[in-house]
């Protein structure tokens, strides 16, 4: 009960805030926003019985990448638009279009699915690591260093300056 | 299906259509790429929501990878932006269009 | 037909060495000539050509020496090169491609002994007669080379064992007739001569090219004793009737038309009198411009099968002999008659084929070498002691200056005229004979007629260049000589030739090359008198009218002036080409081929793809906006459609 309610108030939260994302003429209001959101689903995802997801969700996309994105926004001092967000013309009525046929789409698949109850589930950070590190993901998961590595050394490369 | 995972996908959905609908109308380079960052945390919700319901940890493995490369991305993405930025001096889509044919 | 005896392969190889010894001098000569005119060795060179030609006869007598002595039984020997232990079908090939094998093999029968006993003796005889006429020559060297080369080509033409071999020793004379016709490069009536011979034969050629082909396709195989041992096994077709045997003879015909200068292929022949004179004797006379004879003999087991082709080649050759006849008696020029007789007798030797009587054909071949080449040879003689003078009006009187070349002219002309017992009556008396055997009572009359008409005009030749006064000028007059032995010589040994040649079998020589089933040789009894009786009239009126009433011939032509103008336009032959060429050939390829189908059409085609592709580019370009936001838009909806197809399809 204290679940359901505990759900919608973070996933109005979430909703909310990712309109603010899109609707915001300042990026660095956007970026806020964005974070409330990333906080809110980090929240929902702990409801949703997947601690540590949830956890890792504050620490890397909230802690991390979201402060990347304050870094450069304030690097690059970077002024509110002059046009209003939405766009205008044609691009406009497309885009709602299509997002209109996109959801079409998904909401015909969620309302074909059949009910099913939940069985036990154990999401906690040692079973997760289980089969983390099982052979079935463990290359992929060696994989992702080195990608790691690799954006690394794009990044830099990228954002020297040229002398 | 239980409800709780329902809600979750419905939640899932309206975050990718926002995020989506966000990619075509913002102008400036970096809220673009917040939008992305929107749709790829819709997709992770609606990985673990499955993971979920079906019982798995699967999905969880599969959020772990995508963060990673989201970050990664993200890294990379701000560095690009950055470098746009030094050549151009502004920060509108609009503005890279080189491309024309 | 067995193949060489492998017993001595030294024996063996000598139909090669007498094919190759030629070719050895044109090499030698060509390669090193430069260097020989410097160390002033040019002498030494000819002489060089001279032996290599007479080595070459005596080789050639050998190998016929040796064929007579395995004759009995065999009809000839087939020689592949000479690879020891190696037979025909194992020796060294020109070609060998799917069904087609083409070994380098030689024939040596009965008939082609006789060729090469023709080319080698009679062009060594030249070859000696032009070290004197070309003494003075500073391209001497030059010139023995090419006559080397022709030796060769045309001992490879007559030798070559399979109709590949033969065409490339058809193709070679072509190109030496053309090369020597020209050989006084400088002056441009020469090349032009040249040119205009090496194109008609060309003519000819595309129809032999395409006989060969035909041939091919019909037995199989391209050898020379195939080729005549299938005939026999081939229906006959009768006259009107037009099947494969006919085609491949009708189309070779052409091809020996081109180089016998028959009609319609007649016209390069008196143009290449443009050429030096021994070569005019050699080539157009003796030898190239048989070529076609021999090999429409050496088919005769295929002639023979197709009545419609034998008529085709009796007829072009009877219509041949009396046209060429009567434009020889309005020539000027010594050579240009000459020219003509040539032609006719030409003509004459197609009519025996074309009756039927091969072996005649041939005889008169190997006569007429003799008395032909004779008569050219002597006429150089009178060119050179008048220093360059070849019109007929300005010579005269000349028996007493020149005494030799005087008496060798004359046995040459009663050789050809007919009077017995010289070569020409006993051969050209076979052929009427043969027309009369065959009941071609019409070709029987054309070709009397044309008997008349050589010895007249032959007789004119005689009497305008020797008797009479010397119509020349004075200083022309003055070094009138006769010429040197180098020069004598060889006259004197063809005039021996052309009186006693006749005597020779050579019908019942060569009969075994044709494999016709043994007849009995018929006679017409009255024939020797009524030949002889018109070769003494014909000499007899020229006699009248050159010797005795000088004036006349003038007034006949006077009172008959449209016909003169016929003749002295030689029928207009050369006059209707140069239209065809002229508006047919190249003006149809400028305005049908070059502006029609290569502007309109092939640049059209090429531009235009250049151009449509250019403007669907512009087209589709419109796509590439640089506008980044509009990509997206369309990778969302790709994607929703994807969605949409996986959801909903049916």
């Amino acid at each position: 009960m204290i679940d359901a309610v505990l759900f919608y108030a973070f996933a109005a939260l979430a909703l909310g805030s990712a309109l603010v994302v899109v609707g915001q003429r300042n990026p660095l209001y956007s970026a806020f926003a964005l974070i409330v959101t990333l906080v809110s689903l980090s929240a929902i995802f702990a409801l949703l019985g997947s601690p540590f997801i949830a956890v890792l969700q504050l620490v890397v996309y909230a802690g991390a990448i979201m402060v990347l994105f304050l870094f450069v926004l304030m690097l690059l001092n970077v002024k509110p638009e002059g046009d209003p967000p939405a766009g205008k013309g044609v691009l406009r009525t497309a885009a709602f279009l299509l997002v209109a046929v996109l959801v079409a789409e998904v909401g015909t698949v969620l309302w074909r699915a059949t009910a099913r109850v939940p069985p036990v589930f154990d999401a906690s950070p040692r079973r997760v690591a289980h089969l983390l590190f099982s052979p079935q993901y463990v290359y992929v998961f060696e994989a992702t260093s080195i990608l790691i590595l690799a954006a690394l050394v794009g990044a830099v490369a990228l954002a020297r300056k040229e002398t | 299906m239980e409800a709780l995972t329902h809600h979750a996908l419905l939640l899932s959905l309206a975050l990718f259509a926002v995020g989506v609908a966000g990619v075509f109308l913002r102008r400036n380079v970096i809220t673009v790429l917040m939008c992305v960052e929107l749709m790829l945390n819709a997709v992770n919700l609606a990985f673990v929501a499955f993971s979920r319901s079906l019982g798995t940890l699967d999905g969880q493995v599969l959020v772990f990878f995508v963060l990673t490369v989201a970050a990664a991305e993200a890294a990379v993405g701000l560095a690009i932006v950055i470098a746009l930025h030094r050549n151009r001096d502004t920060l509108d889509v609009d503005a890279f269009s080189l491309l024309k044919g | 037909m067995p193949e060489a005896i492998l017993e001595d392969p030294i024996l063996n190889a000598l139909p090669f060495m007498v094919l190759l010894l030629p070719l050895l001098g044109f090499v030698v000569l060509a390669l090193f000539g430069d260097a020989i005119r410097r160390e002033g060795r040019s002498f030494g060179a000819c002489v060089l050509a001279c032996v290599t030609v007479i080595v070459s006869f005596g080789l050639a007598a050998w190998s016929v020496v040796r064929l007579w002595r395995l004759l009995p039984g065999h009809d000839g020997l087939r020689f592949a090169q000479p690879t020891l232990g190696r037979g025909l079908a194992d020796g060294l090939s020109w070609i060998d491609v799917g069904g087609l094998r083409i070994p380098f093999s030689l024939l040596l029968d009965p008939l082609s002994a006789v060729m090469i006993l023709v080319v080698t003796g009679v062009g060594a005889i030249i070859h000696v007669y032009s070290l004197g006429y070309m003494a003075h020559d500073e391209d001497r060297v030059r010139y023995f080379s090419y006559m080397n080369l022709f030796t060769f080509f045309m001992l490879l033409l007559v030798l070559g064992g399979n109709l590949p071999l033969v065409f490339v020793g058809w193709e070679g004379v072509g190109l030496c007739s053309y090369l020597l016709i020209g050989f006084w490069y400088r002056k441009k009536s020469a090349t032009d001569a040249g040119m205009k011979a090496f194109v008609v034969n060309r003519v000819g050629d595309a129809g032999l090219i395409l006989g060969m082909v035909l041939a091919f396709h019909a037995f199989g195989s391209l050898d020379l004793v195939d080729i005549a041992s299938n005939a026999g096994s081939l229906a006959p077709e009768a006259l009107g009737q037009v099947g494969v045997v006919t085609l491949v003879c009708l189309l070779l015909f052409l091809g020996a038309c081109g180089k016998s200068a028959q009609i319609p292929l007649h016209v390069w022949l008196p143009d290449a009198m443009e050429g030096p004179t021994p070569v005019s004797a050699l080539i157009h006379a003796a030898t190239m411009v048989t070529a076609g004879v021999y090999m429409v003999a050496r088919l005769a087991p295929l002639y023979s099968r197709s009545a419609t082709a034998l008529a085709v080649v009796a007829i072009v050759g009877v219509v041949t002999a009396l046209m060429a006849a009567t434009i020889a008696l309005v020539q000027t020029d010594v050579k240009k008659v000459l020219a003509y007789s040539t032609i006719s007798q030409l003509g004459y030797m197609f009519l025996a084929c074309g009756v039927g009587a091969f072996g005649v054909a041939v005889f008169h071949l190997f006569t007429h070498a003799f008395f032909k080449a004779l008569l050219f040879l002597g006429s150089g003689s009178v060119i050179h002691a008048l220093g360059g003078e070849q019109d007929m009006r300005r010579m005269g009187g000349l028996r007493t200056r020149i005494p030799w070349t005087f008496w060798t002219f004359v046995v040459g002309t009663a050789a050809i005229a007919g009077i017995p017992p010289l070569a020409g009556f006993f051969s050209k008396d076979e052929i009427l004979e043969g027309t009369l055997l065959a009941g071609e009572r019409g070709l029987f009359a054309i070709g009397l007629l044309t008997a008349l008409l050589t010895s007249f005009y032959m007789a004119r030749l005689l009497f305008l260049t020797f008797f009479g006064r010397f119509r020349g000028d004075h200083e022309t007059e003055h070094h009138i000589h006769e010429s040197p032995w180098s020069m004598l010589a060889p006259l004197a040994v063809l005039a021996v030739g052309a009186a006693v040649t006749g005597f020779v079998e050579i019908p019942a020589i060569v009969a075994p090359a044709f494999r016709f089933p043994h007849v009995e040789a018929l006679h017409v009894a009255w024939l020797p008198y009524a030949a002889t009786l018109v070769a003494v009239a014909g000499i007899a009126a020229a006699g009248y009218l050159y010797l005795l009433y000088t004036d006349l011939p003038g007034r006949i032509a006077a009172s008959l002036r449209p016909l003169e103008r016929l003749l002295q336009a030689r029928y207009g032959f050369d006059e209707a080409y140069g239209w065809l060429v002229r508006h047919v050939v190249v003006g149809g390829s400028q305005s049908l081929l070059w502006k029609g189908a290569d502007v309109a059409l092939i640049d059209g085609a090429v531009n235009g793809a250049g151009t449509l592709t250019l403007a669907v580019a512009r087209m589709v370009r419109t796509a590439q906006t640089g506008f980044v936001r509009g990509y997206v838009l369309v990778i969302l909806g790709g994607a929703v459609a994807v969605l949409g197809y996986l959801l909903w399809r049916p």
